[in-house]
Formats: C-alpha cells, sequence, structure tokens
C-alpha cells in the first residue's frame, strides 16, 4: 500500500522556495524558451495553429515527425518544448476525447478537453509518491498515483478547436497547469517577439486565409534557414457551415466532418508560395 | 421487473413530446401506493421515466441528478437529450454484469444547429442499449399492451393537445390489460418552452 506522508518510499520533488516560487515549474517554462517557436491565431472563421519543424541534421527523415497532433476531429494541439512529454500528453488527451465521447457520444468541448490535459500537467507539479503494489484491487488508483510527481511536463501546448457552444477557440496551457484563451498568442524561443508582431498586425476581423500568412509571417520574423513545406506544419480549425450541421454524419462512415485538420505538404507550399 | 410493476410511454409530436406513466407501486400483485412518482424532470426540456425495481427509480434518479449537475456546472451549459441518453446508456452499461433493474424512457426536445428545437425521444434497456424512434417508445410491465395501442393510436405530427389527448388514451387502455401497472396516471407533455403537467385518474382495481 502505499505509504502517505512520509516513509522511506516517498519524496518530494517540488518545494516552495521562500519566495514562493516553485523553481521546477520556472525551469519547465526555461524548457518550454528554448523549444522551437510555436503560435496561434484565431480568426472570424477558425484558427490557425503553426510550428516551424527543425531537424538537427539533414540525415533526419522529417517527414515523419509530427509536432501539431490532432486529438479529436474537432480539436488539434502543438506544443513547444520537450517532445516525448508531448507525445505522452497527445497520448493522455486522445484517451480522455474517447473516454469522453464513451459516455457523452459526442467529442468534447475544446475547453472541457483543455481542462483535462491542464490537470493532467498540473498533477505533475505534485509532490510524487512512490507507491508498492500489494496486490489488492487498488489498480485504478495506483496508476493515477504512480502517474503524479517526478518533474513537471517540459512543454506549453496551444489548444485549438471547435464545438457548437464556444464556436473556434484557441488556448495556451503552461507546465504550472494554467491555461487561458488568446485570439492569438506564441510560444517558445521567439515568443515575446513573435507576441509583439502578432499584436501589431492582430484584428478580430481576420479571415482564416489572412490568419495562415500572418502566422507564417510571424514565424518568418525568427525563422533561421529556410522556410518549406519540410520546416513548417500548419493545423486548421475550420467553422462548419449551418448546412454541413444540419447535415450531419458523412455518408458512410457514419462520422461528423472534422473541423480540425492539419494542411498537407503541397497546401503548405502554395501558401508559403504566396 | 414485475416485483414492483409500472410503465412508461412517450411520445413524439409536432415541436412537442410527451412522456407518462402510471402511479402505481405493489409488490407482486399487491398494491401499496397510488402515488408513487417515477418520472422526473431532468432540465427545463428533459424528462426521464424509470419504469422497473422501485428501490433503483430512487437510487438512479439520484444518480442522474448528481451526473447532470456535474456536466452542467463543468460544461457551463445545460446537457442536451442527446447527450443525456449516452450519459443514461453508459450509466447503466457500467453495472453490465449485475444490472439496475430499470428500463428508462427519455423525453425531451433537443436543440438544433439552427437554434430551434426538434423532439427526441428515446429509450434503453436494462443494460443501456439505446432505442431512439421517431414515434414512441415503451417500457415497464405493460409494454406489448403499449406497444398494441400506441400502433392503433398514434399519428405524425400531433399538436401538444392531441398528442396529450393520443398518450393518455394509450396509457389508460394498455394499463387496463395489465395486473401491474394502473392506479392512475401522470402525463407531462413538453414543449420548447413550458411544459404541461397532468395528473389522471384510472380504474382502481
Amino acid at each position: 500500500m502505499a505509504t502517505a506522508g512520509g516513509g522511506a518510499y516517498s519524496y518530494s520533488l517540488t518545494v516552495f522556495s521562500p519566495s514562493g516560487k516553485l523553481v521546477q515549474i520556472e525551469h519547465a517554462l526555461a524548457a518550454v524558451a528554448q523549444g522551437t517557436t510555436s503560435l496561434g491565431i484565431k480568426a472570424s472563421n477558425g484558427i490557425v495553429i503553426a510550428t516551424e519543424k527543425k531537424s538537427s541534421s539533414i540525415l533526419i527523415d522529417d517527414s515523419v515527425i509530427e509536432k501539431v497532433a490532432v486529438i479529436c476531429p474537432n480539436i488539434g494541439i502543438v506544443y513547444s518544448g520537450m517532445g516525448p512529454d508531448f507525445r505522452v500528453l497527445v497520448t493522455r488527451a486522445r484517451k480522455s476525447a474517447q473516454a469522453y465521447w464513451k459516455i457523452h457520444g459526442e467529442y468534447p468541448p475544446t475547453k472541457i478537453l483543455t481542462q483535462e490535459i491542464a490537470n493532467i500537467m498540473q498533477q505533475a507539479t505534485h509532490s510524487g509518491y512512490v507507491i508498492s503494489y500489494d496486490g489488492t484491487n487498488f489498480g485504478a488508483l495506483i496508476s493515477v498515483l504512480a502517474h503524479r510527481g517526478v518533474r513537471p511536463y517540459g512543454v506549453s501546448l496551444l489548444v485549438a478547436g471547435w464545438d457548437i457552444t464556444r464556436g473556434p477557440t484557441l488556448y495556451q496551457v503552461d507546465p504550472s497547469g494554467s491555461f487561458w484563451a488568446w485570439k492569438a498568442s506564441a510560444i517558445g524561443k521567439n515568443m515575446v517577439n513573435a507576441k509583439t508582431f502578432l499584436e501589431k498586425r492582430y484584428n478580430d476581423e481576420i479571415s482564416l486565409e489572412d490568419a495562415i500568412h500572418t502566422a507564417l509571417l510571424t514565424l518568418k520574423e525568427g525563422f533561421e534557414g529556410q522556410m518549406t513545406e519540410k520546416t513548417i506544419e500548419i493545423g486548421v480549425v475550420t467553422v462548419p457551415s449551418l448546412a454541413e450541421l444540419e447535415a450531419g454524419k458523412v455518408e458512410g462512415t457514419g462520422r461528423y466532418k472534422p473541423t480540425f485538420r492539419k494542411l498537407t505538404e503541397e497546401e503548405v507550399r502554395d501558401y508559403l508560395a504566396l | 421487473m414485475q416485483y414492483n410493476g409500472g410503465s412508461v410511454i412517450a411520445m413524439a409530436g409536432k415541436d412537442c413530446v410527451a412522456i407518462a406513466s402510471d402511479l402505481r407501486l405493489g409488490v407482486q400483485s399487491l398494491g401499496i401506493s397510488s402515488n408513487f412518482q417515477r418520472v422526473f424532470p431532468v432540465t427545463d426540456r428533459i424528462y426521464i421515466g424509470l419504469p422497473g425495481l422501485a428501490t433503483d427509480v430512487t437510487t438512479l434518479h439520484e444518480q442522474f441528478r448528481y451526473r447532470v449537475n456535474m456536466y452542467t456546472i463543468k460544461e457551463e451549459r445545460e446537457i442536451e437529450p442527446q447527450a443525456f441518453t449516452q450519459m443514461v446508456s453508459s450509466t447503466l452499461y457500467e453495472r453490465r454484469f449485475g444490472p439496475w433493474f430499470i428500463e428508462p424512457v427519455i423525453a425531451g426536445m433537443q436543440k438544433m444547429p439552427n437554434g430551434e428545437y426538434s423532439p427526441w425521444i428515446a429509450a434503453t434497456d436494462l443494460i443501456g442499449c439505446i432505442n431512439f424512434a421517431k414515434d414512441f417508445v415503451v417500457a415497464g410491465t405493460a409494454s406489448e399492451k403499449l406497444f398494441g395501442v400506441a400502433e392503433g393510436l398514434w399519428e405524425p405530427d400531433l399538436e401538444p393537445d392531441d398528442l396529450f389527448e393520443t398518450i393518455s388514451q394509450t396509457l389508460l387502455n394498455a394499463v387496463d390489460r395489465d395486473a401491474y401497472s394502473g392506479w392512475g396516471a401522470v402525463v407531462h407533455v413538453i414543449t420548447k418552452d413550458k411544459v404541461v403537467t397532468r395528473t389522471l385518474k384510472g380504474r382502481m382495481d
């Protein structure tokens, strides 16, 4: 059983500093700030999220790298920071979305999924206990506790999605587990410059097409090397028309038409050419 | 299902739905109460009927109230009939191998993408298999009789008043042919902005 509150196998890993800061979280934010730039812009008729995809060697097959991930048909996320941590969060978020679907028969609203991810990230800021398993039926409990602590996730996320109640929404989640809704935001290496750039460029009437170009332009500001369809990844949320919503499920598959999708390399190339 | 008795029926009309139940609570053939409520409001636009074992009627009603309240707080919106039906289904399937002895009937007005409301009626079996219908759904000890009478009386696009008449006649005549249901009835007619509830007298034998 758990040796809660002490014992040889429990050790605290995040402790408040006398000034009231959690240094581990600050370090996690520093890890994010070293990561490649990602950004998101909410337009009047959709959202764009984009990131640069830089590989350290020309020998790496970068067609396999995925930095913009589809969580469920209406939500996608992008990250800055540590790749492996992102991968874990993607898996957890996808599971969470499917669990929601199993109960409610529809995919989660963006805010609900963002909260789920934020909760997972917040739990990693608690001190961890090493749980020993005594063979009784505590399986579910222990799998939850065993995931806690150790270290915070070294990523910031941009979550973009569409749902019927709130429409298109863009959220940022930080390693501390706090999250906010943005009209436009940037995370990672050039976030300060990128945000200033976005503040100058942004207006509430911007169209999705314009937002995609603004996103590319913002990335270009801090980009080292050539910006091509191989070094950029873009995901878009499109707001479905009333006709599409009333038509409901797509013939054959029985699924709703996805509102989030990743742009193909060809599409990215076309946007870069313009 | 036969232990306490009781039956519920729901019907769809034109921009309205109705749900009705008898009021009998019994132990086998012994009548205990003629004022047993088994149809409950979930939101302003959703009602659920829970025919089956009386103790599970109470427990499931509280379970659904809890889950719907949590949903409302978390999501900051009212649950829609479709999502609620899924919630009922998964709640029952959680107990797949030791089920609640309840066959729920759900009636409500579903908000459409264009902002209008359309009728929603559904029923599930005791382990949560959803039966979504366009006309009517039945459950409980008089379900076979309800099916027969409803087949004969129901017609499409009934206005609220006509739907009330149809569902009332269907229920009263069906439960008169069932020893475990009857002893009065309650009918709720739900439209997009109001619910009309009427209690009916029935045969007391």
